[in-house]
């Protein structure tokens, strides 16, 4: 996305510019600190003592670094009345977060294909009512869903959970597939059938391969926006099926004893690690999925 | 439009035919059953005495006269009236202005970007955590202006309902503006280089350029960038949640929390069913013209 | 009118050469054409001298005034971009007065240049349109008036026809000939269409990985290029370009061609060329033939210095007006140009006749024109 081919216009030297350049940084540079020092602050919190918390200032650095409080997010604090810290939760997100990509991408994958390169009559519209559950507010279905999972039994445990995600999940999976695909040439679709290739012989020896970029921006999205959910599993699950951003909240939000910044800082960092680590490694496609949820069609 | 069938047509002819059909029926099965289904489901609870537990019998509009005589909602509605504009207008104000900068040739751009954007990769409960800590009047901002030397500093909008909802503003803003940067960055470095370079010629400055002709073309990307913060704003539920829990009091009650707190803390199916589908009909309002111009666009 | 001189202009993108070292004089008014393979740096080169990319080495003076370090809109130039690059969100007017609304001209100034100008190129009733509801002839001429409006003393175009369909294409060109007829300002023209090239250039810079190969009239170009690049670039059909050997044969110059595979052919030089190429028995050379120089033997008014000789055709390829007649030696398809009524069908044994007096001699190992 960078664009190197304009670089080189000549442009008027001398102080006004140089004027320019540095208000610029400046700029740049005042909004990074903008966005990282709330980072900055969650960590250095993390990492003092409670007496080190009441006796400091919020920006300054922690003087005896103690990793306590995160032994104790991780493994001790009390999440209702439960004080094993956030570890089981964590164990609950990944086992809700993989079934509910892996089955939601394929999905989507499968989808897309069929609706843009096996064209049949209704396919768009078909494509726009699927669509529209990307944008429905989830408080709407939240009621029948809860009755829904009820009477199939999986009520407040993770394979409900699952469920939910995968289903409101197809929208946006089916979306990015379709948009991948409708790049892609129906000619060589035309060719594998004139070599004699059937629906899914094309779909897994030629389309799938080529569009690997897509399978990653569609996990990765996938990936984030279930690991961050709190409304699907504040509804849907009870207690021991929390996922982590519940029982973050849970830990936070107890009012019972003494209020511990740290270990909240800590537990925040520890719910936010899984997407963060994502992200810096995989920031490019990141950034991706984010425009292609926002450059619809 | 049933397809011919031919006598000499071979059975996998036929099925090869009809799979991508049966492939993506079940999907449109699950989508009619779990959204329109659903969104039927609702709709009809809405207009029954359902309490604690479902009840099948129509009552016309009483649950919405229940409603609309809760003075939580219009405390909610208030809210995501201001929210909504501000973090629309302030992101959007954010995005455009660090995009424009990012785009004058910035050799760390790549760093400053991820910079940006990563709180766009947070939980929303993080966020919330995070700003509430720092907005923490005891040990945050206030705390640390005061010990800097201004001791009447004063900065308490967490705890004060009359500003409560502004700390959700900022939080919302933290997370969100750097992706309405990515967005319009995307779109600038989507405009032809010989635009831009027809404008060097033309002699127009950076300014006149950007406002004169990059924007405008740009003009489909505002709409969407507005569209998914609008978006964004009528879902906010998390934030709301995990910084102020809807207080003080329901000071920072938005339409998603007041759905929910009727819905799963008080049982009221009714009233939360009908706060569900005036969120609906809002949604719709605003996303249907878009996707219906956006797919129309397509085809062309 | 300005002239335009560069003086040994480098360009480098991070480690790799672009341009690399070229010395170019344009004088006031010419219509100088760059022409050459893509990736040889000639939009580079049109870029460098409208002020789109900052030049690494050297000076560029415009109208005698050193411009390396002048931003394009102080430059007095302006451009056609290949996309026409118009401002889609403007109306036609507005894309002509956007430069001069840059500059802060008077409104009544603007709306009189905007009136010559759609005048001239026929656009009149295009002017309350947006670039989207035009055909591409129309946002080509679009695209020019933009250029025309501001009356600058240099043009500058960068491949302007390469997107319009065939017919279209040879109508602009000739326009573009009558404007430049009419209005006498200096142009600089990126193609890699030969034919633009010939037709359009007072002088032709062929350009080929970064360097100006031959800087000349497009007839110098076509008679006498500097070197086997040159001469394989411009023309079409290419020249045929056979390897062969200089012998002496009973005191005459030859080049010997062919063999072993094929029986060789022994083409006898014209005196001017053996003075220059003959007394180095043995030495490689390429000898060089346009296609319109081998004809049907006996079909063209008898001359000096013809070269008969007899092959079988292999491939017969009519273009209308000519007919090509195609035959295998010397490990190529050596291409002649016949009149229709001369040609035969594959696999006749056919006389040609080749006129020695437009061949061209190339060392094999420099390449260069002897």
């Amino acid at each position: 996305m960078s664009r190197n081919n304009l670089g080189g216009i000549v442009q008027q030297k001398g102080t006004r510019h140089l004027m320019m350049r540095t208000l610029l940084f400046l700029t740049l540079g005042v909004f990074c600190l903008y966005y990282l020092i709330p980072l900055i602050v969650m960590i250095a919190t993390s990492l003092k003592s409670l007496e080190e918390i009441r006796a400091g200032s919020l920006l300054s650095l922690p003087q005896d670094v103690t990793f306590d409080a995160w032994a104790k997010a991780w493994s001790s604090a009390c999440v209702g009345v439960r004080c094993d810290g956030l570890k089981p939760f964590f164990w609950n997100s990944v086992a809700m977060v993989v079934p509910a990509v892996t089955i939601s991408t394929i999905l989507g994958a499968l989808n897309g294909y069929a609706l843009t390169k096996w064209r049949f009559p209704g396919a768009d519209i078909i494509f726009a009512l699927i669509l529209f559950g990307a944008f429905i507010p989830f408080q709407v279905i939240l009621l029948p869903m809860a009755r829904t999972l009820g009477v199939l039994g999986l009520a407040g445990t993770i394979p409900g959970l699952v469920l939910v995600h995968v289903i409101y999940g197809l929208a946006f999976t089916t979306l990015f597939f379709r948009n991948f695909f409708i790049g892609v040439s129906s000619g060589i679709i035309q060719a594998a059938q004139i070599d004699g290739a059937g629906f899914f012989g094309i779909f897994f020896r030629i389309v799938l391969p080529m569009s690997l970029p897509a399978v990653v921006v569609t996990v990765i999205w996938q990936y984030t926006q279930i690991c961050n959910d709190f409304l699907f599993g504040i509804a849907f699950t009870v207690g021991d099926s929390n996922p982590v951003t519940v029982a973050l909240n849970n830990v936070v939000n107890t009012s019972t004893g003494v209020k511990e910044y740290n270990v909240d800082m800590a537990a925040a960092i520890i719910a936010a690690l899984p997407t963060l680590a994502v992200y810096v490694i995989a920031g490019a496609y990141f950034v991706r999925g984010l425009s292609a949820g926002a450059v619809k069609g | 439009m049933a397809p011919r069938t031919h006598s000499t047509v071979p059975l996998g002819q036929k099925i090869e035919l009809w799979l991508p059909r049966f492939v993506v029926s079940p999907l449109f099965a699950l989508s009619l059953f779990f959204v329109y289904g659903f969104i039927l489901w609702t709709v009809y609870i809405s207009f029954t005495k359902s309490g604690v537990m479902p009840n099948y019998s129509f009552e016309g509009l009483s649950q919405y006269e229940r409603l609309w005589a809760t003075p939580r909602l219009y405390v909610a509605l208030g809210n995501m009236f201001v929210f909504s504009a501000l973090f629309i207008g302030i992101s959007l104000a954010i995005g455009i202005f660090l995009a424009i900068l990012l785009d004058q040739r910035v050799r760390i751009e790549g760093v400053i970007r991820t910079i940006y954007l990563y709180p766009m990769a947070l939980s929303f409960i993080v966020t919330g955590t995070v700003w509430k800590w720092i907005l923490n009047p005891g040990l945050g901002i206030q705390n640390f202006v005061r010990k800097a030397g201004f001791e009447e500093f004063t900065f308490d909008w967490l705890v004060n309902s009359d500003y409560a909802i502004y700390t959700i503003v900022i939080a919302a803003v933290w997370q969100s503006s750097g992706y309405a940067m990515a967005l319009f960055l995307a779109g600038l470095r989507s405009v032809d280089d010989e635009i831009l370079k027809a404008a060097a010629i033309d002699g127009a400055g950076s300014f006149r350029t950007y406002f004169s002709v990059v924007l405008p073309i740009m003009r489909p990307v505002f709409l969407s960038t507005v569209i998914i913060l609008a978006h964004l704003a009528i879902k906010s539920f998390d934030l709301v949640i995990a910084l102020t829990g809807g207080g003080p009091g329901y000071a920072t009650a938005m339409p998603a929390t007041f759905m929910y707190s009727f819905a799963f803390q008080r049982s009221e199916l009714g009233v939360a069913a009908a706060s569900a589908v005036m969120m609906l009909a809002t949604v719709i309002a605003i996303v249907v013209p878009y996707l219906y111009s956006e797919l129309r666009g397509t085809k062309q | 009118m300005s002239d335009i001189r560069l003086e040994m202009v480098k360009k480098n993108f991070g480690a790799t050469e672009v341009i690399k070292g070229i010395d170019l004089a344009i004088d006031p008014g010419e219509f100088v054409v760059l022409v050459g393979p893509s990736g040889c740096g000639k939009s580079t080169l049109l870029n460098l001298i409208a002020g789109l990319e900052t030049i690494t080495e050297g000076n560029i003076y415009i109208g005698g005034k050193r411009v390396n370090d002048t931003p394009p809109r102080d430059r007095n130039i302006a451009m056609v971009f290949q996309s026409y690059a118009l401002y889609p969100t403007k109306t036609v007017r507005n894309n002509i007065t956007f430069g001069m609304v840059s500059r802060g001209i008077p409104k009544a100034d603007q709306d009189a240049a905007v009136a010559e100008i759609s005048t001239l190129l026929q656009i009149e009733r295009l002017l309350s349109r947006k670039p989207g509801q035009l055909s591409g002839g129309q946002r080509q001429r679009v695209a020019m008036g933009r250029a025309l409006v501001r009356k600058p003393d240099v043009f500058l175009f960068d491949e302007p026809l390469s997107n319009l369909d065939a017919k279209l294409r040879i109508e602009m060109r000739t326009e573009i000939k009558k404007l430049h007829q009419r209005l006498g300002k200096t142009i600089v023209y990126v193609t890699h269409d030969q034919i633009e090239a010939m037709t359009l250039a007072s002088r032709i810079a062929v350009m080929d990985n970064g360097h100006i190969r031959q800087f000349a009239d497009p007839k110098t170009i076509y008679e006498d290029p500097v070197d086997l690049f040159v001469a394989g670039f411009m023309g079409s059909p290419p020249m045929n370009m056979m390897p062969g050997k200089i012998r002496t044969l009973g005191g005459q110059c030859v080049v010997s061609t062919g063999g072993p595979e094929d029986e060789p052919l022994d083409f006898l030089l014209p005196p001017a060329l053996s003075e220059r190429a003959c007394g180095q028995e043995g030495r490689d050379v390429i000898l060089g033939l346009r296609p319109e120089a081998i004809f049907a033997a006996g079909t063209e008014l008898p001359g000096a210095n013809r070269f008969i000789f007899e092959r079988p055709i292999s491939v017969v390829e009519p273009t209308g007006p000519d007919t090509m007649i195609l035959f295998h030696h010397a490990g190529l398809d050596v291409v002649a140009r016949v009149r229709p009524e001369d040609a035969r069908p594959e696999g006749t044994l056919f006389m040609f006749e080749a006129d020695m007096e437009k061949a061209k001699l190339f060392d094999a190992k420099t390449t260069l024109r002897i």
